[in-house]
């Protein structure tokens, strides 16, 4: 039995998103939204036509109608920690210690948690596990009451304004089922989307990190790998090349029902409170 | 630019920027302010994706309707028939105006019913459904029962049965906003519980005190005064001891209402002792009560926005929690 509930029959699947390899070149995101007709209106409703003036980035974050996101991060480093492509330049010769610039792009994606705090919440049931240990909303049983929206500790899923129901990413359910890999993936033209069972993407992930470990790229880190965090490890994780807040990612994420035993038993405590409050309230009060 | 949006007061040198947060007030200058990173000062996690005025009224008006129902059904028990009459017909109304306020706020209200379809225990909106749907129907049935007359023994039963659910009405909520990845609402989560507690006594109190003759108000006005200091020794609390995060609760238009609903409930409880006698001071003492119980709820959810909004609030209570388990999180 896995820890998300279902026997070993179907391998796990997710994604590792290899940062270090993402060019920006955005293929998944419009792969994503042909695929899965998605709208075209980004976060600010005005049909996604907005310039966010952040960097590169007009998509903004994840939501209803983004199911992958990439973001561009420009950092000043030391020129020495830019690559020199050999490319044909003009003027004097650059100084040493010049800044250069790094660029971060990295995909962004729904993270398939392991205890998953939208399915948790659902109340109606919309929310589901699939075989392959992935977490999908049935538009048809969604009754648009938002709550998983707050619940996500990534910030994922949304409610469709026009719509009123709640969309996110669904690991492609209907191309997996037919052993097809997922449209961003598919699309992805440097493989830093991979698909595949999770237990081989983690070793990959793992042999990538020491990989570039060795090259000095002391920074890069893995992202949800971890089965031990606060969401039981994700079925979508990373590389990273910095903090995950830099990212637009929290730091470390926790799903908000692991704390709902003592929500429910510090709620019954204070409702038995009022209960007391009232009957105490009428001490003597009889006519 | 969206650049210098949030708390990136100090502009980052792009996305890699490490923001400083200012220290909001003077009394708080000594502590270190607390640097984080961000994208762009842009949200993390998503803002609760209910409408104002439905979810905080709904809030409310079910808590006020919880307390209502039991103390309608004890004043039933103690022969006090002014007060349980009041209380019954508030039960049903904020019950029934509550359910309207939740239908309202569903992206398919046609879909209400779909609340239940199923029995989540790790939902508190399915176990609230579960809740709301009974008792918005027993004390509807109720106050029917009373205001025609029909079929007594059953309205009196059904009284007495959302008196029992009344409690549950009350607190529930709490966990439904704590059961969420907003900064404000999940670090509350152990104050939020009693605000909504006392904050639904002092509202079911209020409306008492605001609908029935003094000399059946003893009751209300002792239930007002419990719930006025449960709610404030809470609030206290979600102020000042959440680290970071009590700065949503403080400043800001949550900081203004919470501090309008201390005032009211503050006021509330100091007419319902003068006015013991006085009917103008005793309902007086109602509406304040009531005018704080919608200052609060506002004011809560106010405050689960701002921390939203801010992935300072996200980010530095979990760097905190990293450094303290040390733990390398991700």
């Amino acid at each position: 039995m896995s820890d998300s509930g279902y026997a070993d029959t179907q391998p796990r699947m997710g994604f590792f998103t290899d940062t270090s390899v993402c060019i920006g070149c955005k293929a998944c995101e419009v792969a994503c939204k042909e695929w899965n007709l998605v709208p075209a209106s980004g976060s600010s409703g005005d049909g996604g036509m907005d310039l966010l003036g952040l960097s590169y980035d007009n998509t903004g974050d994840l939501g209803a109608n983004s199911w992958r996101h990439v973001a561009f991060i420009e950092q000043q480093v030391p020129a020495s920690r830019v690559d020199n492509l050999g490319m044909p330049t003009i003027g004097a010769p650059e100084q040493e210690d010049e800044a250069g610039v790094r660029w971060l792009m990295s995909s962004d994606v729904c993270k398939h948690c392991t205890h998953a705090a939208c399915l948790d919440v659902c109340p109606t049931g919309a929310l589901f596990r699939t075989e392959f240990d992935t977490v999908v909303v049935q538009p048809d049983i969604c009754n648009g009451c938002g709550y998983c929206v707050p619940a996500c500790p990534y910030g994922v899923i949304e409610k469709r304004e026009d719509d009123g129901r709640a969309f996110k990413c669904t690991l492609c359910y209907d191309r997996i089922g037919d052993g097809l890999e997922p449209a961003c993936a598919k699309a992805c033209p440097t493989d830093s989307i991979q698909y595949g069972e999770l237990d081989v993407l983690r070793q990959r992930a793992e042999q990538r990190k020491q990989e570039l470990h060795a090259d000095g790229v002391t920074e890069a880190r893995l992202y949800g790998e971890n089965p031990d965090d606060g969401v039981g490890g994700t079925g979508a994780f990373f590389l990273l090349l910095d903090e995950p807040e830099v990212y637009g990612l929290p730091p470390d994420p926790v799903v908000t029902t692991r704390d709902l035993p003592g929500m429910w038993r510090r709620a019954g405590a204070a409702a038995l409170g009022v209960a007391a409050a009232v009957v105490a309230s009428f001490v003597g009060a009889r006519r | 630019m969206s650049r210098a949006q949030g708390s990136n007061r100090e502009q980052p040198s792009g996305a890699q920027g490490t923001s400083r947060a200012q220290p909001s007030r003077r009394e708080h200058a000594m502590v270190e302010p607390a640097e984080f990173r961000s994208y762009y000062g842009r949200p993390i996690v998503k803002e609760p994706a209910w409408e104002q005025p439905d979810v905080p009224l709904y809030l409310f008006l079910g808590g006020t309707a919880g307390a209502s129902a039991s103390m309608a059904a004890m004043a039933r028990l103690s022969g006090l028939p002014r007060l349980a009459r009041a209380g019954t017909l508030v039960a049903a109304g904020g019950s029934l105006a509550s359910v309207a306020a939740l239908i309202h706020d569903l992206g398919r209200p046609e879909r209400f019913l779909y609340m239940l379809r199923v029995f989540k225990p790790t939902s508190p909106l399915s176990v609230g459904s579960w809740i709301l749907a009974p008792f918005s129907g027993l004390a509807a049935a109720s106050a029917g029962s009373m205001l025609t007359g029909w079929l007594r023994p059953i309205g009196t039963l059904a009284g007495n049965a959302a008196g029992l659910l009344g409690p549950a009405m009350c607190t529930y909520t709490a966990v439904l906003l704590a059961d969420t990845a907003t900064p404000a609402w999940h670090e509350g989560r152990r104050e939020l519980s009693v605000l909504f507690a006392g904050s639904a006594a002092t509202s079911g109190a209020g409306a008492a005190l605001l609908l029935v003759p003094t000399r059946e108000t003893a009751p209300a006005r002792r239930l007002g005064l419990a719930g006025a200091a449960a709610e404030l020794s809470a609030e206290h609390r979600l102020e000042h001891n959440l680290g970071v995060v009590s700065e949503t609760y403080r400043d800001g238009r949550a900081g203004t209402l919470l501090k309008a609903g201390k005032a009211l409930t503050a006021v509330g409880a100091g007419l319902s002792l003068l006015g013991t006698r006085s009917r103008v001071a005793s309902a007086a003492a109602g509406a304040a009560y009531l005018a704080a119980g919608v200052c609060t709820r506002f004011g809560v959810y106010a405050a689960g926005v701002a921390s939203a909004r801010d992935p300072k609030y996200t980010v530095v209570p979990q760097r905190e929690r990293m450094a303290q388990t040390g733990s390398s999180g991700q």
